[in-house]
């Protein structure tokens, strides 16, 4: 397994965003994680990446074990190594991860350059191939351009090659599709997929789009308000949802041949960090929710893989 | 047949930019000779991704931005045609509602005061209880009357932007990818106060989406635009597309369901600027079906009950 997250817990200040996360990913594989706005993503790409003390963070309990070496318990100097090399992170802003004032090429360049020794002209080389891996049309053209000269679909790409350019094991990518238009992003989509299966890479994709999900993760984790609700294969998670958050969250995308009214959505909010609810943090929107509810589900596993936390799972057969 | 509610005719809208010290001025057509029609009480769609002129589109039909050329007639009356006066009257039975509920509300202004603003806009007060009915119709508690709008959640402050096109009873709205900044969970949810508020007050909505999975499920037709132009109008939300753009779309609509994977095609080219459109087919360069005609001479929308812009329809 090139990634085994065991128990992660983040805490931030006085506050615990994240609770007790388990997942694995392997090389090949697109793992899904999925959630609405506030239940942790962003945060578990930053844990996963080494970059919570950016924000002030740290991983308070569990580990993250990746390649045979547990990387919550190693030191920042030598976290190093690791991120932008083996670990490359790709969010949803291009522009946060371009220099503006620096040619697109010369921004990929740079990562084979510096993780893999290369010398100019090898990079360079390199980074045409990649943007036209990429689809990129007239890719030495854009090599020359400056990323203002640059549609977002192409920025985007361009962060995706300067993601590849190092040969990572694994990318996470938090959101990279959300800001495009949909035929771009279902290009983008679609070429990550090619490059997990040809390459081997590990690929967690995070997203709040289930559609996305269903489209190219091989299997899914949800979560929600800083805890894991459910992860499994994605044919059976779709097919037969176990957690009535999943099960709500497939509901709000509206499908072919819908019944007009059959959309209603999920009532309530995310509760924010400070007011995460005592039990199961899903039972204030839960229409299942009982006494028994009032106490924390245990991660129960699954005899088709996986593991459910919540005391009632579903059972019934979905659409 | 009657009246359509809304009568838009080959609405043109042409934006300059530049013209400074460095920069060259440049003109676009951001609306391209777009005719529709909105049925009373019907949901009318419209779809496009970025920049292919939808928000133009809305501001043109309330006349909130005066078209290049062309006309738009509401209940039978040319808008383009009316007094200062004449429009202000009929303004009131048009409302939008914004894509953005972080930026469209005030944030100096409580509730109350945002919903009390379209009164005043027509040199009114609001009548008693007025605001407490508008909360009350959006499902919204009355105590929110007093909040800032920092004070709410995304949906609620959606709820607070539909309150407020509700404030002067209109007959039309026009809503403008309403839920784009919203969570699914909350998109579904103001998705059916939308359908509830049209049952319950008779209205007639154009909404406009990137999303073309909702807006199948909310509208009745759906009109499809590309770079200023329509180049199809669906008769029914269901039917099959005929125009290779409204297909391109169809088939990046990813359902939640991994039995339906999508098989994609690689998409050559770019989308062309809107400042230096192609001579002939705008979808050209990346349409499959694309011919020496499609590249010679622009489709015009043609066909009747289905019609669609396309030398190859399928
Ligand atoms: N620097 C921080 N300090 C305190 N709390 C934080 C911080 N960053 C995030 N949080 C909180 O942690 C929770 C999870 O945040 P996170 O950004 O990971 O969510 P997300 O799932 O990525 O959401 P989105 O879909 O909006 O990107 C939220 O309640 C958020 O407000
Ligand atoms: S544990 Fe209870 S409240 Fe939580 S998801 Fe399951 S049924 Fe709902
Ligand atoms: S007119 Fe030609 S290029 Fe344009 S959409 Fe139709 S087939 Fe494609
Ligand atoms: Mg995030």
């Amino acid at each position: 397994m090139l990634l085994s997250v065991e128990n992660l817990t983040v805490r931030i200040g006085k506050v615990e965003p994240l609770s007790g996360l388990s997942f694995t990913l392997d090389r090949g594989e697109i793992l899904g994680l999925v959630g609405e706005s506030g239940s942790g993503k962003s945060l578990t790409a930053m844990a996963v990446t080494g970059l919570l003390p950016l924000i002030g963070g740290r991983i308070s309990a569990g580990s993250v074990v990746f390649d045979g070496t547990d990387l919550a318990a190693l030191p920042e100097a030598r976290l190093r190594p690791y991120r932008g090399k083996r670990i490359a992170l790709v969010t949803q802003n291009p522009m946060t991860a371009l220099d503006p004032v620096q040619r697109v090429g010369d921004q990929v360049d740079i990562m084979a350059r510096l993780h893999l020794g290369m010398d100019a002209k090898a990079a360079r080389a390199r980074t045409v191939d990649l943007l036209n891996r990429l689809r990129i049309p007239e890719s030495r053209t854009v090599c020359d351009a400056y990323p203002h000269q640059l549609s977002g679909g192409m920025k985007q790409r361009i962060v995706i090659a300067m993601a590849l350019a190092a040969e990572p094991d694994l990318i996470v990518a938090d959101e990279p599709t959300t800001a495009l238009d949909v035929t771009v992003q279902a290009q983008i989509i679609h070429i990550l997929g090619e490059l997990v299966r040809e390459r081997g890479l590990a690929l967690m994709l995070i997203t709040h789009d289930m559609g996305v999900v269903a489209q190219v993760c091989d299997r899914v984790a949800v979560l929600y308000a800083g805890r894991l609700a459910e992860t499994r294969e994605a044919g059976p998670l779709f097919a037969r949802p176990r957690h009535p958050y999943t099960r709500a969250l497939i509901d709000c995308i509206p499908r072919e041949g819908m019944a007009p009214g059959s959309l209603t959505g999920i009532p309530g909010l995310v509760p924010s960090v400070a007011q995460y609810p005592a039990g199961c943090r899903f039972h204030p929107r839960c229409l299942h929710a009982d006494a028994a509810c009032q106490q924390v589900p245990e991660a129960r596993p699954q005899a088709d893989g996986g593991s459910v936390s919540c005391h009632h799972p579903m059972e019934a057969d979905h659409g | 047949m009657a009246e359509p509610l809304i009568r838009a005719e080959a609405l043109e809208k042409r934006f300059q930019t530049g013209g400074g010290l460095l920069k060259k001025p440049r003109a676009m057509l951001a609306v391209r000779g777009v005719s529709l029609s909105v049925e009373r009480g019907e949901v009318a769609g419209v779809v496009g991704e970025s920049g292919c002129g939808k928000s133009t589109l809305a501001r043109l039909i309330l006349r909130l931005i005066e078209p290049t050329s062309g006309r738009i007639h509401f209940d039978g009356q040319d808008l383009t045609a009316l007094s200062n006066t004449d429009l202000r009257r009929q303004r009131r039975r048009m409302a939008m509602v914004f894509q953005d509920p972080y930026s469209s509300l005030d944030p100096r202004f409580t509730v109350a005061e945002v919903l009390a603003e379209p009164f005043r806009v027509q040199r009114e007060a609001p009548p008693a209880g007025r605001i407490a009915a508008l909360l009350d119709q959006v499902g919204l508690s009355a105590k929110m009357a007093d909040s800032f709008p920092h004070q709410l959640s995304g949906g609620q402050r959606q709820r607070v932007g539909i309150a407020r096109a509700l404030a002067q009873a209109p007959d039309f709205i026009v809503l403008d990818e309403p839920t784009a900044s919203l969570d699914v969970s909350i998109q579904a949810q103001i998705i059916a106060l939308l359908s509830e508020l049209r049952q319950r007050l008779g209205l007639t909505y154009l909404f406009i989406s990137h999303d073309l999975g909702l807006v199948r499920y909310f509208c009745d037709r759906v009109v499809v635009m590309y770079l200023g132009a329509v180049v199809e109008v669906l008769p029914r939300a269901d039917a099959a597309p005929r125009h290779p753009y409204t297909r391109t779309l169809m088939d990046s609509t990813f359902a939640p369901d991994p039995r339906q994977r999508k098989v994609l095609r690689a998409l050559e080219g770019e989308i062309p600027s809107a400042f230096d459109l192609p001579k002939g087919c705008a979808f050209a360069v990346r349409c499959p079906r694309a011919s020496d005609a499609c590249r010679a001479a622009r489709p015009v929308l043609e066909g009747g009950e289905h019609p669609v812009a396309c030398f190859h329809p399928f």
